[in-house]
């Protein structure tokens, strides 16, 4: 690990705000561009997905741009791809939202509509808040992604869907709202994702960021990383 | 799931104000400040509310989103004067995370449908300005609660979540700046309606008005302003740390102010947990 500032491409595909992700790069240290450049993007030590609105729409943007393959590629790089929100759910192999689509396919797994529930269970659907953030059972955060966050903290959600990935091993956290406790983030290998919004989520969500350029400028050699992928 | 407490701060040209239904505006400081401190009090979200927006306000506004958005690690809201898709886009740009919309809603209800398809249904936020009527129903206002509408604010509430809204934010003009309490029956008829999150202002004077309009008036977040904005003012002007341009008469002579009772925001969420009502108690590190 050298001196030189860890690179982080922001990936602009016209969906969300990518400022604030900008802004918390930055603030944990990282040098940030938002960026759809593939030269750029591949030439990046950390690539972010962020993302917020439909599925579909995300997946026809992405394609048009070219931005599909360049993905994959990133993620049999050694570089690390950090899918937020919808740039999560667009990590998995498909989504059922409005109808069936396919997804990049780099986490197997579905997307679901969170459920509303009934009686005295009843939620909203969006979620939108701050809710509490657990370790996935019998996990330790300990040289995770969540490193350094305290169990139960609380992060800021918005969203309609949530991920199921079919390995229960790559699931870091659970959150509970409506259909019961859901994945709320996931590392496998070099890939990292939440539902929540860590750079909206105050000094936790920025411990997130921090933890993201430690492993980017760590590279593939650190054991408890192979060991997971 | 927690309840969201969210400092409103209206803004005027490059100031924050603050008046009594939304009019009497006083000016109180520099925004960008009030929302730094919010921020590390553990505030859970921040709504900047132009209430002037004039043409002439516009980069300011964008200047002061800019600011406030590189050093504030939580959700900004930003309304007032947001016309077009295009006026959306320009807040979003500097920073702003959702929009609040109104008067242009209102005058065009496509505007809501045309903007969540474009940026995401959870982008936008729809805000209802509601006077009481004497037959007990409530009519939406715009332009700050100046205009009639003839609207009826529950209709449209319910318009607005077909055409795409993604949270409500339901302001009682009655209530608003009184530190009266919050208009609960408002608040309980729309929540109990609408299948996203609203967000309950206007009233707030004490904090059981808070948990009131939790409880009985089923809010999923609540803004409150003027228990916050004077608490902050006091503070800084006792350290002799005070700003020029404020007006700060009104704090000697506490007029007007005898119904609202400063809590800063860590005070008001240690109170509402101890009412058994789930809310983050974080502070903040601004610089950390």
């Amino acid at each position: 690990m050298d001196d030189a500032p860890v690179r982080a491409a922001i990936l602009d595909y016209g969906m969300g705000n990518l400022f604030s992700v900008k802004h918390a790069c930055e603030r944990a240290g990282m040098r940030a561009r938002i960026t759809a450049d593939k030269p750029e993007v591949l030439g990046a030590d950390v690539v972010i997905l962020p993302g917020v609105g439909a599925f579909g729409d995300a997946m026809e943007a992405l394609r048009r741009l070219d931005l599909v393959a360049v993905l994959r590629d990133v993620a049999a790089s050694d570089a690390l791809l950090v899918g937020i929100c919808l740039g999560m759910q667009l990590l998995m192999t498909e989504s059922a939202e409005f109808g069936r689509h396919h997804g990049l396919d780099l986490i197997p797994g579905d997307v679901r509509r969170l459920e509303r529930g009934a009686g005295a269970a009843r939620v909203k659907v969006p979620q939108v808040g701050w809710n509490h953030v657990d370790p996935a059972p019998g996990r330790s955060w300990s040289g995770s992604w969540l490193d350094g966050v305290p169990p139960g903290a609380c992060f800021y959600f918005v969203h309609s869907f949530y991920v199921r990935p079919i390995e229960a091993s790559v699931v870091t956290s659970t959150t509970a709202y409506g259909s019961g406790a859901w994945c709320s983030s996931l590392q496998r290998g070099r890939i990292l994702a939440c539902q929540f919004h860590p750079e909206r989520s105050g000094r936790h969500g920025l411990q997130l960021y921090r933890n993201v350029a430690r492993l980017a400028g760590c590279g593939t050699t650190r054991p408890w990383l192979k060991a997971q992928g | 799931m927690t309840v969201r407490l969210i400092p409103r701060l209206d803004i005027k040209g490059p100031n924050l104000v603050k008046g009594i239904h939304l009019e009497g505006l006083r000016v109180l400081g520099k925004p960008e400040r009030f929302a730094r401190d919010y921020y590390e009090q553990g505030a859970d979200e921040l709504l900047y509310m132009d209430v002037v927006a004039s043409l002439y306000g516009r980069n300011s506004l964008i200047d002061i989103i800019a600011r406030t958005s590189a050093e504030i690690f939580i959700p900004l809201t930003v309304g007032g004067g947001l016309r077009t898709l295009e006026d959306i886009r320009a807040v979003l740009r500097a920073g702003a995370d959702k929009v609040a919309l109104n008067t242009a809603a209102i005058h065009r209800p496509a505007l809501i449908r045309e903007a969540a398809q474009r940026f995401g249904s959870s982008t936008i936020v729809v805000s209802i300005e509601a006077i009481r009527r004497p037959d007990g129903g409530y009519e939406a206002y715009t332009d700050n609660g100046r205009e009639a509408t003839g609207l009826d604010a529950f209709d449209w509430a319910l318009r607005a979540v077909e055409l795409g809204a993604g949270e409500l934010l339901v302001t009682s003009i009655d209530r608003e700046g009184t530190g009266q309490g919050f208009d609960v029956a408002l608040t309980r008829r729309i929540a109990q309606a609408a299948p996203i999150p609203v967000i309950a202002c206007g009233g707030a004077g004490r904090p059981d008005h808070v948990l009131d309009v939790i409880r009985q008036g089923e809010a999923d977040a609540v803004c409150v302003a003027s228990i916050l904005h004077y608490e902050r003012v006091r503070a800084w002007q006792h350290t002799g740390d005070q700003f020029e341009e404020g007006n700060t008469e009104y704090l000697r002579s506490k007029r007007g102010l005898s119904t609202i009772q400063d809590t800063p925001l860590p005070d008001l969420k240690a109170w509402l947990a101890a009412q058994g009502i789930d809310c983050r108690q974080e502070r903040e590190i601004a610089h950390g």
